[in-house]
């Protein structure tokens, strides 16, 4: 007889089969059927998290290092509401999670019982797809299936809802062999006549530019895009996302582009003649105004998700494939119509340009008269913990410090949120790293802002052993809405104080940090200085069974540059407030 | 702009509709009419979708519609090489001396009465929106008290299906 179950176990079962070790999540009544059998999981471990936007986000965090899909879990209602930044966090930016959430039991669905949210209708457009479960028998197949789309094609989150009776109802176990997802088939083979096409647009090309998105990183393509750079010698430009895609100390890269990104980086792409972009989606703060980005380039789109080729940007050759294999396929197209037909570009002239612009005008601050600059405390970390450490950033001017000032060596290096720009990401997006990667070394680089927002998550790291640093970038305000107001409002800090500061600023250091750090059973250290940085980097290395934060209290007035202001042309760049860059007449 | 007809074909699923109007919804584009039902195939439900927009976007709206994991198909279908209806159940107010002329108009548009009552009929109309609107031209006069009108539908000409392989097995598809 085949062996009866409850549909709570057969879930547990379905998660282990799936390849689950681990789940953040926060148990509740309609989930609760589940958390017994969980109990006595000994493949998964459950991590009980504080907020279960933390368990979203650390969700994420762990997918995005160990490239496996991240798994979170809630319960009806409100519990299925907070994992809602994190789901359409991982949206915008193709995480592959999926999220688990109790529902009332069926007879009860759309009577607005205890804890009812129709968190399915909630998500629809911020999921890949989504599931409601009611019948116990499907729970094996609908997890095959939700697994298997988070984590295929353009990856992205998946959520599975299911009704309280069908965990507790008597089942049986299947695990499928095959899926029912004849709608869903993503292609990821390029077309050969698409790549010959983009190989001969390559080789007549005189200033391309190979334009680096996320997907890359995604695609695991980062050995590829290394051989196809330095075959052609093409610059590169790498996006937020793509952080790491490609060495930033290889010399033919030059650096970010977008809103924040260097003077080299945009102006490759406003001067090019030809984009190849990868697994990138001329997002509007890498294009900044759309109609004059790049107004000389053909453009050659290669991207896993038709939908995103000729969104913003018409592609004259579009490529619909995984970048690996797309950049395979070209550097073999490429090498074929060098050595059969005696077709090479020439970039020579356009790569010392460029190198020219690079050289020039590197990312640079001036250190303030007095206090600690932000930029420095950043470019400290990095030298102390180095490319083998992880990285995460909230949002704002702490972010783009570290995408800048943190030397890029490796994929998977990098995990911030870039699409949607959620504050308070990186603290539990840095335990969900740290827990797919064991014994190494994560840190969060956060603001005061974004810190406040998640930080809860500080118990739970402490008490599973999940010893993250993180450097609380702590210019005592909303300081990227600061910069704004500065620049766009006459100075008018309109409710952008948030008084994490000292003293010596008129703050009141509410929360002090140290203390928060204490009372979370985490170690607290603080940094006013240039002369105690190093000294309190090192210290925090040195902790590794314990939680560390550290209150870098920063001078405030400092600014992120270089700058395009949002809807203006990316050549309108400043490298600092009303400076532009000095164009030679042979750069334009 | 102008009206595109597209047919959609979907897994029969609870929540299909709900996704493909919820996108047209969030991306911007406004449906003129929507019409579902089953098929053939038990498993695959049709949608037509009638939608004012230009050719880029259209395109843009065509591409998020096959990112729906239960959307299998979609072809759109012009008026030279499909043949398209609509459904409409008029309701005119009729008295002992109109009732002639609303009758003869009836026949003149090849549709037929449904339901008579002594002050009104129901007319039951099938055609394409054209014929629709000449007809409720001619019957506007003798008073217009409801109208209940059906989405397009629309279906290819010849002896193609768009249906044929849409089913076929996915090979590579599994699990784990």
């Amino acid at each position: 007889m085949t062996e009866q179950l409850t549909g709570a176990q057969s879930l547990v079962r379905a998660l282990e089969h799936a390849g689950v070790d681990t789940i953040f999540g926060i148990p509740g009544g309609a989930i609760l059927p589940a958390y017994d059998p969980l109990f006595d999981s000994e493949k998964i471990r459950h991590i009980l998290v504080r907020h279960e936007q933390g368990a979203g986000h650390a969700a994420q965090g762990y997918a995005m290092v160990t490239g496996k899909v991240g798994v979170c879990m809630a319960t009806s209602g409100p519990g299925a509401t907070n994992l809602v930044t994190a789901i359409a966090d991982a949206h915008m930016d193709s995480v592959p999670i999926v999220a688990i959430t109790g529902q009332v039991p069926s007879g009860s669905i759309g009577s607005d019982a205890f804890q009812e949210a129709d968190i399915r209708g909630i998500t629809m457009p911020i999921t890949k797809h989504s599931f409601l479960v009611t019948d116990p028998a499907e729970i094996p197949l609908v997890i095959a299936e939700a697994f298997h789309i988070a984590g295929t094609g353009r990856p992205g989150p998946v959520l599975v809802d299911i009704a309280k009776d069908a965990l507790q109802a008597t089942t049986t176990f299947t695990w499928p062999t095959e899926l029912a997802l004849p709608g869903y088939r993503p292609t990821t083979r390029p077309h050969g006549k698409q790549v010959r096409e983009a190989a001969r647009l390559i080789a007549a090309a005189e200033r391309p530019v190979l334009y680096v998105g996320g997907g890359v990183i995604k695609a695991d393509a980062s050995a590829e895009l290394k051989v196809l750079a330095e075959m052609t010698q093409i610059p590169v430009v790498t996006t937020l996302m793509a952080r790491g895609a490609f060495p930033d100390s290889h010399e033919l890269h030059l650096g970010m582009p977008g809103m924040h990104g260097t003077v080299a980086a945009v102006a490759a792409l406003q001067k090019s003649d030809l984009l190849i972009s990868l697994g990138a989606r001329f997002d509007d703060r890498v294009t900044g105004q759309l109609a004059s980005f790049a107004p000389l380039a053909k453009i050659i789109h290669a991207d896993i998700d038709p939908a995103e080729i000729s969104k913003n940007r018409t592609a004259d050759v579009p490529i619909v494939g995984d970048c690996r294999e797309v950049i395979a396929d070209l550097i073999s197209t490429l090498q074929k119509q060098a050595s059969e037909d005696g077709i090479e570009g020439d970039y020579a002239a356009w790569k010392a340009q460029m190198l020219g612009i690079k050289d020039r005008y590197p990312v640079g601050y001036d250190k303030p008269e007095t206090g600690l600059a932000p930029q420095t405390v950043i470019e400290r970390i990095n030298a102390i913990a180095g490319p083998e450490a992880t990285y995460t950033a909230g949002v704002g001017q702490h972010q783009m410090w570290a995408a800048h000032y943190v030397d890029f060596e490796r994929p998977r290096q990098w995990l911030n949120s870039g699409g949607a720009g959620t504050m308070g990401y990186a603290v539990p997006a840095a335990m969900g790293a740290q827990v797919g990667l064991p014994g190494s070394v994560v840190w969060a680089i956060d603001g005061d802002g974004c810190f406040q927002m998640t930080n809860q998550e500080l118990a739970t790291c402490a008490i599973e052993n999940i010893p993250i640093k993180v450097a609380v970038i702590n210019n005592s305000s909303l300081g990227m809405v600061r910069q704004w107001q500065t620049l766009l409002y006459e100075g008018r800090y309109s409710n952008t104080d948030l008084n994490t500061g000292p003293e010596s600023i008129g703050a009141r250091r509410i929360p002090d940090f140290l203390k928060l750090a204490e009372a979370y059973g985490c170690v607290g250290l603080r940094c006013e200085s240039e002369e105690d940085l190093d000294a309190t980097i090192e210290k925090a290395m040195a902790i590794t069974d314990r939680p560390v934060v550290i209150d870098f209290v920063v001078e405030r007035d400092a600014m992120v540059w270089p700058m395009v202001h949002a809807g203006t042309s990316n050549d309108a760049i400043q490298i600092a407030r009303d400076l532009a860059p000095e164009w030679d007449d042979e750069d334009l | 702009m102008t009206s595109h007809t597209l047919s959609v074909l979907v897994e029969n699923t609870p929540g299909v509709l709900a996704r493909v109007s919820s996108l047209f919804m969030r991306r911007g584009f406004n449906i003129d009419s929507l019409a579902v039902g089953p098929t053939e195939i038990p498993e695959i439900s049709r949608m037509t979708i009638v939608v004012n927009v230009d050719e880029l976007p259209l395109e843009q709206v065509t591409k998020q519609l096959n990112k729906l994991v239960n959307v299998l198909k979609i072809v759109e279908l012009d008026s030279h090489s499909a043949v398209e209806r609509e459904l409409m159940l008029i309701k005119v107010k009729t008295d002992a001396q109109t009732r002639g002329q609303v009758l003869e108009t009836v026949q003149l548009f090849r549709a037929k009465v449904v339901d008579v009552a002594t002050d009104a009929v129901t007319i039951e109309a099938t055609g394409d929106a054209g014929k629709l609107t000449a007809m409720l031209n001619v019957l506007e006069p003798f008073g217009i008290r409801e109208i209940a009108q059906s989405g397009r539908v629309a279906i290819g000409r010849g002896s193609r299906s768009i249906t044929d392989r849409t089913l076929r097995a996915v090979p590579g598809t599994q699990a784990g």
